[in-house]
């Protein structure tokens, strides 16, 4: 009730806020999408109920500046006053009931707007069905552009990304480069992206158009430059259309060699889009496997959850290639293991040659 | 001064006669005293801290092999203990020099400082074989997270040592020139409470990273 | 289209100078290491070979080196070295406050669709060379210098517990000064942002020598800091005055001595932070590598639990300072000193189990996450005391509206907006859409501005007359007043706004000219802050000019703390007896009881002699640092072995102090008395 109230006045704050500086767009106070207004309105109940105290404060100060000037003779002076037991309770007290309603709105909106939890309404009037699936799009932050990839699909673009409006959106997201945040102010708040590490991010857009998104956290050289478009579709059939358009104008299929060519440091002027997905490219992307001969972050974490790959394993880490994926790691490594410390060789054969990697560990 | 007060609240006039001068000022130099060794602890907190965090460092990092060796496939822990006792027996032997000192010992002082010196060598020489050895077979500081904090945490208190044992040839040297002095005790108190101090953090790098780390 | 920002004619690479091979001899010293083909900085190194030449040229025309390295240099005397801290803090605060000018101005013309002059290359190294030298070379020294003048003359002792130690320190911190102050004309300087995270500030991405002038000029002046921190706690807990108790001391001394807590219990996780990554680029270990089993979110989560106590190591002094300026213009007591001293106790525990608000956006869950948020906004409780206690201690009271305490008014009501924004990015949802934007920006910038700033602005008008016996020219001060107090509102609202648009901060160009009217404003704004500090200069040239018409005697303010029971300056011994303390308020109990100055009877003083090893050492290890920064092997061990001889060698000199001889210190006590005697004649006959 009071937040549809507060809704319908947010525009009202929001000019009130500013002042006489109309016409500029508070994009966070404003956004197009649910998750992002929640969390405007957040900052803009907070502000309300800090003004609270900080209003006060500001007043009082200018008042006694004013009242006990020196000038003034007229007022009291107390130059041994200096202890006041219910005054300090009272400086003590007030701050603290602020804090405790703040803490309290503060640990159930982190609750609600967790960018890890599945989205609970689409917008203010609308819960979500159990029918509804959640758009899948697996991003990856590159020097210095995102590349957005739909396994729905089977594309991926640079550049450029696309959702439809009033459907969820579920990101997972990684970075082959430095650390980067993933920001659409119009649609939710921002999340690192992190390389071998894989975050995530539960949105949706409540309305068509084009917004804009960025990297959000300095990453060199590129960085004002690593921006992106981002599309809402009014329907299924227009983002389809969209999607076509990408396979039509496509560099080709996503592969680790093309992956490997489009993470060179660059900005890009125009869209870059492919139109086939290499089995398990993102996988490998985010694991740091892209490049031939490297063993993958999963295989190698899995080594050390087992015990480390012995002294061999400082020299011979590609062959332990695909433990991750078999059906017995344990098993495997103990039968490496001890064979790897007498014969290197004899292990080679007993393991898939590298070319089969991919596919045992797409099974 | 007469002015000073002059603007100001002019209200304990007849409170009793305070005197707000110290004239005897014997106790500035044991003030200084005391300080030193306080300084000198908190010190010991900062160093202390400094491991604290190589140890968190570990703890985070210890099991991350990158596919390499662990602890079980690098440590003899046979030498590691001769190590840990060359440093306790090292503790000891300051001990005695501190017996020693508070007799008014010089060369009995001394005598014992030379034989902590030689433990300590010890120690260092024994780290420094092993460190040798790891290089080796290939276990360096770049090869894994895991090696990167050990050796850093092993390095990081093998250099303390170094500048201890350092230290102790510098205070030899002093006692030889002016005696036990008041500062050479202070100095050699000092020392104490490092070398044992890095006897306490060896205890914790034999426990966290050597024991555990090839027990579990 | 992907995007519409303009590149910069400049080089999209990662990585730049210093990245090949090192030669034997020269490491990566070449010719191609100074600048010659940025006009900006060939022009700002011109400029400053000019002014520098002309202050050596002055400097050995009036033959004054050898006064200064005797009287200077090599003083232990906590007044003298405090007043070096100042000097290299506001050189310093002109070097950083240009670089800020520079981004401004460079903001306002991207943002109107200009290319503007510095190309990202350029930019990312002054934003990063603004937080580091603003934090750790304008605002550290500032209260280190505040903190050695004023503490040891408020608790009655003549110098702090280690002088030595005391000089050695602030050496350590100019010798970081100068690495980083030589990373502008020879080579380049960090591109990474103040913190320097990783993956971006490691070899593969930052192979450039920018990153170790960054490492080795922050591991060198930490040292410094905590052994400064060190020497200053001893100084509190073993120096106080006879009578002078814990809840007797000044609200300045306490604020000191928890700063100094933090200190101690802080750098060395910097330290080793810096070490860690300054051993990931040099030895290609793997810390805070992504592969290999590195973690880089270590290094975040490591940096701030360092970074986060920094913050309150910084403004913990300046409401001390302001503790002391309030009462002394109220005329009237402190309201709430042992509220004043527990809030104080609670914020610097309270400073520790913060840190992960600085990157809620990481991911950590949502438990997480408002435990650090409700952790964070706890700590306005008694920071919104302290502010209640200013305010009561002006009810009531006689408030006269010198410099100090207008500094002191235009603090609290600009903190306070810095507190509330504060509070508002502690709220995790609220952060994940305002972090990392210039509503960010503009925040810390309103309670280090409006806090740090202004804080040591009213210290340094109201300590001035105690360090040099005259009073600041008040006009003047004035207009820097109001230049940097109406500059920063101007500077920094728009901010908040164009954070509230979603712009984010470090951006070098931009696709949208609609911000161009915020950045227009916010470049006024620092305009007017240009002012403000050009006329602190002007304040402090011309009030030494009439210097003779400012005189003042030791007590100009009418204050209340010991520091203003002895003369102005104070004698190089301080006291010529140690005050003995009966109350809270020292001096102001004195002056209440009747006390008379003692002019006979004295004693000789104990005093700690002047050294150069400090001196010698800190510059060893400037140069050691210039060494591994551009991997001359040689020269750093040769530099390091040189400084670990004479660090031996100075433990060897057992003759460190003396007695200031009886007659001497007549002589000066009898000076002081006949001054004051001619001083309250001139008062009489007017």
């Amino acid at each position: 009730m009071t937040s549809a109230l507060l809704r319908k006045f947010r525009p009202l704050l929001a000019l009130a806020a500013v002042g006489l500086l109309s016409g500029c767009n508070l994009v966070l106070l404003n956004p197009a999408g649910d998750v992002a207004a929640q969390q405007g309105d957040l900052i803009v109940y907070a502000t309300i109920m800090m003004m609270l105290v900080i209003g006060p404060v500001m007043a009082l100060t200018v008042f006694f500046a004013w009242q006990y000037r020196q000038s003034n003779e007229k007022a009291r002076y107390e130059p041994e006053w200096g202890h006041s037991i219910s005054l300090e309770i009272v400086i003590w007290a007030v701050p603290l009931a602020i804090i405790v309603v703040l803490a309290g709105l503060t640990w159930v909106a982190t609750h609600r707007l967790d960018p890890y939890a599945d989205l609970i309404r689409i917008d203010e009037e609308t819960p979500i069905t159990e029918d509804v699936q959640p758009m899948q799009v697996q991003v990856v932050a590159l020097d210095w552009k995102w590349l957005f990839i739909y396994p729905e699909e089977q594309i991926a673009t640079v550049g450029e990304m696309a959702v439809i409006e009033d459907r969820p959106v579920e990101f997972h997201l990684t970075s082959n480069t430095v650390m980067n945040a993933f920001y659409i102010p119009d649609m939710a708040g921002m999340i690192y992206a992190m390389a071998g590490m894989q975050t995530e991010l539960n949105a949706v857009m409540n309305a068509p158009g084009t917004y804009v998104g960025f990297a959000a956290n300095y990453n060199g050289a590129g960085f004002s430059q690593m921006r992106f478009d981002v599309k809402s579709f009014g329907s299924d059939a227009e983002f389809a259309a969209w999607a076509d358009e990408m396979r039509a104008s496509s560099e080709g299929i996503l592969t680790d060699a093309t992956f490997n060519a489009l993470s060179k440091p660059s900005t890009f002027k125009e869209v870059v889009s492919y139109n086939g997905l290499e089995e398990g490219i993102y996988d490998r992307i985010l694991n740091m496997c892209t490049e031939a001969d490297t063993l993958c972050l999963d295989d190698q974490m899995m080594v050390d959850a087992l015990g480390g790959g012995g002294l061999d394993g400082l020299f011979n880490r590609e062959l332990f290639a695909g433990l991750c994926d078999a059906d017995d790691p344990r098993a495997l490594l103990a039968l490496i293991k001890p064979e790897l410390r007498e014969d290197p060789e004899l292990y080679a054969s007993v393991l898939l040659p590298p070319q089969d990697t991919t596919e045992m560990r797409s099974n | 001064m007469s002015d000073m007060t002059a603007n100001g609240p002019q209200l304990a006039t007849e409170s009793p006669r305070f005197d707000f001068h110290v004239v005897e000022d014997e106790h500035a130099h044991e003030h200084h005293e005391t300080g030193t060794m306080l300084g000198f602890w908190l010190y010991l907190m900062s160093d202390c801290l400094l491991f604290g965090i190589l140890f968190a460092v570990h703890a985070v990092l210890g099991q991350n092999y990158a596919a390499g060796p662990s602890p079980a496939d690098l440590f003899e822990i046979e030498l590691i203990l001769v190590s840990t006792f060359m440093l306790l027996f090292s503790s000891i032997t300051y001990g005695f020099a501190m017996i020693a000192m508070q007799q008014g010992s010089k060369v009995g002082t001394q005598a014992w400082l030379a034989v902590t010196g030689v433990f300590g060598l010890a120690f260092l020489g024994l780290s420094i074989y092993e460190f040798e050895h790891l290089w080796h077979i290939g276990a360096t500081p770049m090869a894994s997270a895991f090696l990167s904090s050990f050796w850093l945490l092993v390095g990081t208190h093998g250099l303390h040592v170094a500048a201890g044992a350092i230290w102790l040839v510098v205070l030899l040297a002093q006692v030889q020139i002016h005696g036990l002095t008041h500062e050479n005790k202070r100095r050699i108190a000092c020392l104490s409470l490092f070398w044992h101090f890095l006897d306490l953090i060896w205890i914790a790098v034999f426990s966290f990273v050597y024991l555990t780390g090839v027990l579990l | 289209m992907a995007t519409s920002v303009p590149d910069f004619a400049g080089q999209l690479t990662r990585g730049t100078q210093g990245a090949e091979i090192a030669h034997p001899f020269w490491g990566k010293l070449t010719w191609d290491i100074f600048p010659f083909y940025d006009p900006i900085l060939l022009g700002t190194f011109i400029v400053v070979c000019i002014g520098g030449g002309a202050l050596v040229a002055a400097l050995t025309y009036y033959r004054l080196w050898g006064y200064l390295w005797t009287e200077w240099f090599t003083s232990v005397d906590h007044k003298k070295i405090g007043i070096m801290y100042m000097i290299l803090a506001t050189v310093m605060l002109v070097r950083g406050f240009s670089d800020a000018v520079l981004m401004r101005g460079h903001q306002a013309l991207a943002s109107a669709g200009y290319v503007g002059y510095l190309p990202s290359y350029h930019y990312d190294q002054v934003f990063t060379a603004h937080g580091v030298i603003m934090i750790f070379f304008v605002a550290m020294p500032f209260i280190t210098g505040f903190m050695n003048y004023i503490m040891p003359l408020q608790i009655g002792a003549r110098d702090v517990a280690f002088p030595f130690l005391n000089n050695f320190s602030f050496w350590l911190t100019v010798s970081g000064a100068i690495l980083i102050m030589l990373s502008l004309f020879v080579g380049e300087y960090a591109a990474t942002g103040w913190l320097a995270y990783p993956p971006l500030s490691g070899l593969t991405f930052s192979p450039g020598v920018g990153m170790d002038y960054y490492l080795w000029s922050l591991n060198i002046a930490g040292i410094g800091t905590t052994l400064s921190g060190i020497n200053l706690i001893v100084t509190i807990v073993k120096m106080r005055a006879p009578g002078m108790t814990w809840m007797r001391m000044p609200i300045f001394t306490w604020t000191t001595l928890i700063t100094n807590i933090l200190i101690v219990a802080t750098f060395p996780v910097l330290t080793v932070t810096l070490a860690l990554l300054t051993a990931d680029r040099y030895i290609g270990t793997n810390f805070f590598t992504s592969d290999l089993g590195g973690n880089p979110m270590m290094y975040v989560n490591l940096i701030w639990i360092w970074g986060h106590p920094e913050v309150y190591i910084l403004t913990l002094p300046v409401f001390g300072i302001f503790s002391e300026i309030v009462p002394t213009f109220s005329r009237k007591r402190l309201f709430g000193y042992t509220s004043m001293v527990y809030a104080t106790a609670v914020i610097m525990i309270l400073s520790y189990i913060v840190w992960l608000h600085h990157f809620f956006t990481m991911g950590a869950g949502a438990d997480v996450n408002s435990f650090f948020g409700i952790t964070t906004m706890i700590i306005s409780i008694p920071t919104g005391a302290k502010i209640f206690n200013w305010l009561f201690t002006m009810y009531k009271g006689r408030i006269s509206f010198e410099l100090p305490m207008m500094w002191t008014v235009a603090f609290l009501l600009t903190f306070v907006v810095g507190g509330m924004t504060g509070v508002l990015l502690a709220i995790p949802p609220a952060d994940y859409v305002l972090h990392n934007s210039l509503f960010l920006v503009a925040h810390f910038h309103n309670v280090i501005i409006g806090g740090v700033v202004f804080g040591i602005f009213a210290g340094i008008n109201y300590w001035w007359p105690k360090a040099f016996g005259f009073k600041l020219d008040r006009t003047w001060g004035l207009v820097s007043f109001w230049g940097w107090v109406v500059g920063f509102y101007f500077a920094f609202m728009p901010l908040y706004l164009l954070g509230l648009m979603g712009v984010t901060r470090r951006l070098s160009q931009f696709e949208d000219t609609a911000y161009a009217a915020y950045f227009f404003t916010a470049a006024i704004g620092v305009a007017m802050i240009a002012v403000g500090v050009l006329a602190f200069f002007v304040q402090i040239y011309v009030s030494i000019r009439n210097r003779e018409a400012l005189a003042v005697d030791g007590d100009p303010w009418n204050g209340r703390t010991l520091e203003w029971a002895t003369s102005s300056p104070p004698p190089y011994y301080n006291f010529a007896f140690t005050p003995r303390v009966y109350r809270r308020d020292a001096w102001e109990h004195m002056k209440q009881a009747g006390y008379e100055r003692k002019t006979d009877g004295f004693t000789p003083i104990h005093m700690p002699h002047y050294t150069a090893t400090g001196v010698v050492i800190s510059a060893l290890w400037t140069i050691m640092g210039f060494a591994l920064i551009w991997h001359v092997w040689w020269l750093a061990v040769a530099s390091a072995m040189a400084s670990l001889v004479y660090g031996i060698a100075h433990t060897f000199n057992y003759n460190r102090d003396y007695y200031i001889p009886v007659d001497e210190v007549a002589e000066i006590e009898g000076a002081r008395t006949k001054k004051e005697a001619a001083q309250n004649s001139v008062v009489a006959a007017e």
